[in-house]
């Protein structure tokens, strides 16, 4: 997988047909990009764009360049070429298949070996508390196991140099391990989130309102130690939640 | 002028892509035309109605929807012309997935639902296996992996076809289409049938009611399969 690929998005418009604010971003290889804003205010329809390789087709007009570039049409539409993976906020399966056959499949439309389903199961089941089998129905798996699968397969068969996340905090899934596993080295990661251990993660985030691209966001040295804060507190919360999963007390656990 | 014949199973968002599809044709200069078949009832025409196109709107009521759409064509064809437009947006209702109402010289246009998962691609038959252009709708409601098993499953069964993604709601994918319809062929003279047309004539057709096997003829296949001709 080529390492060399820069991402850049053009602004188009808001909600209202007025002209977004920012109207240029750049994002290079091992960039971690967040998006936050309102609920309602466009975070998925920015994924979106990004994901399709928007040409001003798109109803926000903007504008996606690969290395500088308009990415050549079938880019946009052969998952072989794909150069993008998308963890959407979806949380369930509706293909009427088992796992397996599922995995194989997906693998053959990316043009990889089928054998990697036993990967994206064994990485999946880290990510998730009740296991996931080969020969289970994709429908009957919860939401936490959905996801789980879904990341694992995006870190194992759609491998691609730019990742989008549509948080992943309500995923019921380890997120910073799913992160992890997503990012890999040297991947442009553009993650969609309200949490601020994510936010603050990224290098730079883009505030959205009313549709557009309001105000870019570069993370400060006291940010990022606000950051390490949260996430102490954020490890400390999750550990508990473990515990009480478990069946267990809390009592005289700090 | 050009026939575009647009044909998927109810509900799967054919007329929804078509809204953002005429919109991106006005925009590029085409005068588009559209008819719509239903089989009872319709309201398409008032949706159609607001962006000030030419549309017509054909009931087959009791009459095969995709026979109605055939016998129709020609008047179609010289209904469009005489309203001035280069574009004829055919909208079938096509429901029993048997035969294709797409003429050899149409852009044959199949709008599939991916949410119906990936086993309905094998299901849908000619409809699918003769289009030219599959889009598939409603790729927002699952996840990007299952949005390319679904890709993969259509382009087995239709390998010569162009996949387009499209959105009804956000109208992703008006565009692309937009642009095929407009390398599309013009309509021709004789046009014939892609596809086999189903089996002869059925006792259901000409009007037979009871269930007993006793009063159905023609070419009729049993449960296992087996086919035999009952009759004169």
């Amino acid at each position: 997988m080529s390492n060399s690929i820069k991402l850049t998005i053009i602004g188009g418009v808001n909600k209202d047909g007025t002209k977004e604010p920012v109207d240029r971003v750049e994002v290079n290889p091992g960039d971690i990009l967040g998006i936050v804003g309102p609920t309602g205010s466009g975070k998925s329809t920015l994924i979106d764009d990004i994901e399709q390789l928007a040409q001003g087709d798109t109803p926000t007009e903007r504008r996606i360049l690969i290395n500088d570039e308009e990415p050549d049409a079938k880019m946009r539409v052969d998952p072989r070429l794909k150069l993008i993976a998308q963890l959407s906020q979806n949380m369930h399966f509706l293909a009427d298949m088992s796992v397996s056959e599922f995995l194989q499949m997906h693998a053959r439309s990316r043009g990889k070996d089928p054998e990697l389903m036993h990967k994206v199961i064994e990485l999946a089941n880290i990510l998730t508390g009740e296991p996931i089998h080969e020969d289970d129905h994709l429908t009957v798996l919860s939401g936490g196991q959905s996801r789980s699968l879904m990341t694992a397969d995006i870190a194992v068969i759609s491998d691609s140099p730019i990742v989008l996340i549509d948080e992943i905090e309500n995923a019921g899934i380890k997120k910073q391990d799913a992160l992890a596993l997503l990012a890999g080295e040297g991947k442009i990661v553009v993650v969609v989130t309200h949490d601020p251990v994510l936010a603050l993660m990224a290098s730079r985030r883009i505030v959205i309102k009313n549709g557009g691209m309001s105000d870019i966001i570069t993370t400060s040295t006291e940010e990022k130690n606000v950051g390490n804060r949260v996430s102490e507190v954020d490890n400390w919360m999750m550990d508990l939640r473990e515990i009480i999963r478990r069946g267990e007390i809390v009592e005289g656990v700090v | 002028m050009k026939l575009v014949v647009v044909a998927g199973t109810p509900g799967s968002g054919k007329t929804s892509v078509l809204l953002h599809t005429i919109k991106a044709l006005k925009r590029r200069g085409n005068k588009p035309a559209v008819v719509k078949v239903d089989c009872l009832w319709t309201d398409d025409d008032k949706r159609f109605g607001r962006l000030d196109v030419p549309i017509r709107v054909g009931l087959a009521r009791d009459m095969c929807p995709d026979h109605f759409t055939i016998y129709n064509t020609e008047p179609m064809l010289q209904w469009a012309e005489e309203e001035g437009a280069n574009v004829l947006l055919n909208e079938t209702a096509g429901l029993c997935l048997r035969c294709a109402p797409y003429p050899d010289s149409c852009l044959a246009v199949c709008v599939i639902d991916v949410t119906t998962g990936p086993n309905t691609p094998l299901k849908v038959g000619p409809l699918l296996t003769t289009a030219d252009i599959v889009v598939m709708t409603k790729g927002d409601i699952v996840s990007q992996a299952e949005r390319e098993v679904f890709r993969e499953r259509v382009l087995e069964v239709n390998p010569d076809s162009l996949v387009v993604e499209a959105n009804g709601l956000s109208g992703k994918g008006a565009i692309e289409l937009a642009e095929l319809i407009e390398d599309g062929v013009e309509a021709g003279e004789d046009m014939v049938l892609r596809y086999n047309p189903p089996l002869a004539i059925c006792t259901l057709c000409s009007g037979e009611k009871r269930v007993e096997r006793k009063y159905h003829m023609g070419v009729l296949r049993h449960l296992d399969g087996f086919m035999e001709y009952k009759g004169e």
